[in-house]
């Protein structure tokens, strides 16, 4: 009985997934952006990517954005922008 | 949301058949490291039953401490009380965790009581190593203040500052690798050239140091250059800074090439993981604590997890901001053990701003991914501030860094 009910909550972790879970690096935002300095969550996922893209390529200029930027992939930066969009 | 919750309601389902309740993380120390992991696992989980135990009722943040030293700020804007933690629906025990029984998970406090934990997180922060340094002591340190710990040092530190007079001879000693805010020294050596160049302008300043480089060098050196030039001396540890004894009766510090008589004098001590950690028996033979960088978790202890200053980060250094984001992405992995699960390959992220005047601020950041079990720079990532910077760049950062203080302590006090 024990497995069974192990083995249908790993099946729904498959299906459904730590899908509220941040992806990595997401969380470290918060360190800097709050509800009074340059507020994140809740933005539409689509400015927050370009805007992180536009920082990592340095056709935005910036201080320190660009230099974090350059650490993530443009599929990880996508998936931290889905993550703080939905953030409130 | 409730495909997860269900997953890690699985092993408290199991446990329920023993009468038992939510699984409970205990916390100690209530810094940057242990309240940001207390508030991000009921964020993860808020069936997960958290306690965070600390000695002081208040919180005293070390970062933005040289300005209070220097008269820029009050003491008072660097103080935390946890009424936020405990509205968050954590348990705030005050208290000082004197021993950790790791085979039946618990933790005595000071005043005999004991608290069970399935998973515990230490973030003790650091000790002063005052056997490391002859002639220091917790004596010494009332007339010759470290004040790398915030509150009654900080203040000591200002005061006799305040009562030195135009002329004086203030010295610094900065410590080998590794240490708490590695461009702490020489942001308050900065600090402390603004404060003298402004109010006592005669005065000089002797930064003596046990290394030949340290962060943000270039920035820092080209800084004192062109702002505190005649004033700030820095002697390396090829020159002769290392410092190898001090003498508080005659306020004196002494290298391996002579001695420096100082009217205030400031001994920025080694350093070694917080008391309570030696005690668990996590930290090594270097004094610090070494952990697997995806948990976090203790390499020699099970069930123990490290965060913050106490711990092994690899190339992260010891700062606040590396404490908030490796409690939350340790909280992650915690609540992910607890439900049975692997935890993920964490992406951490550090950022450090140094004022070196008022309005002159630089920063240096990394992007960091666990590579053969160390945390590691990603390569191309990260790094200073542009040496050649214009003015309005610096000025830009010295707000990031005031806005980088308020944000941080309220995501984790408020």
């Amino acid at each position: 009985m024990m497995k069974l009910l192990v083995l249908a909550v790993v099946v729904s972790m498959g299906a459904v997934g730590f899908a509220a879970e941040p992806p990595p690096g997401a969380t470290t935002c918060s360190g800097c952006h709050g509800p009074s300095f340059m507020p994140v969550n809740g933005r539409a996922s689509a400015d927050l990517s370009s805007g992180m893209e536009a920082f990592r390529s340095g056709e935005r200029p910036s201080t320190v954005m660009g230099r974090l930027m350059k650490g993530f992939s443009p599929a990880e930066i996508q998936a931290i922008a889905v993550w703080i969009a939905e953030q409130k | 949301m409730l495909g997860r919750r269900s997953v890690l309601a699985m092993p408290f389902l199991a446990r329920a058949a023993f009468a038992q309740a939510a699984a409970r993380v205990l916390v100690i120390g209530g810094g940057f490291g242990g309240a940001s992991a207390a508030r991000a696992l009921r964020r993860t989980d808020p069936n997960v039953d958290v306690t965070l135990v600390e000695s002081s009722p208040v919180f005293t943040s070390c970062p933005f401490s040289n300005e209070v030293i220097v008269g820029l700020r009050e003491i008072g804007q660097q103080r935390f009380g946890y009424q936020g933690i405990t509205a968050a629906g954590i348990h705030m025990v005050q208290g000082t965790a004197v021993s950790v029984d790791p085979p039946t998970r618990r933790v005595t406090l000071n005043d005999g009581s004991v608290l069970g934990y399935d998973r515990l997180i230490l973030s003790p922060g650091i000790d002063i190593a005052y056997d490391a340094l002859p002639g220091y002591s917790e004596a010494a340190a009332e007339v010759l203040p470290h004040a790398w710990k915030a509150g009654d040092q900080t203040l000591l530190l200002r005061r006799q500052l305040e009562a030195m007079p135009d002329g004086g001879s203030v010295v610094i000693s900065a410590p080998a690798n590794p240490f708490r805010c590695p461009p702490g020294p020489y942001e308050r050596a900065s600090l402390i050239a603004y404060y003298l160049k402004t109010n006592k302008p005669k005065s000089k300043l002797l930064l003596l140091d046990a290394k030949d480089t340290f962060s943000k060098q270039k920035l820092f050196m080209s800084a004192w250059a062109k702002l505190y030039p005649g004033l700030l001396e820095w002697v390396s540890l090829s020159d002769g800074g290392k410092v190898v004894r001090v003498d508080a009766s005659t306020r004196s510090f002494e290298t391996e090439f002579g001695s420096h008589k100082a009217d205030v004098g400031n001994v920025i001590p080694p350093q070694r993981a917080g008391r309570i950690a030696v005690v668990a028996g996590v930290t090594d033979k270097t004094g610090w604590c070494p952990i697997d960088p995806v948990s976090f978790e203790s390499r020699l202890v099970p069930g123990i997890h490290v965060i913050g200053d106490a711990a092994v980060a690899g190339a992260m250094p010891k700062s606040a901001f590396a404490a908030n984001a490796q409690a939350k992405a340790c909280a992650l992995a915690v609540v992910r053990m607890l439900g049975g699960a692997a935890p993920v390959e964490p992406r951490l992220v550090n950022t450090c701003y140094s004022l070196v005047a008022p309005d002159y601020g630089i920063s240096v950041a990394g992007v960091y991914r666990p590579v053969n079990g160390l945390l590691t720079d990603i390569e191309g990532a990260g790094g200073t501030s542009p040496i050649d910077a214009p003015p309005e760049t610096r000025a830009l950062e010295a707000e990031y860094a005031n806005a980088w203080f308020k944000t941080l302590t309220s995501d984790v006090f408020a």
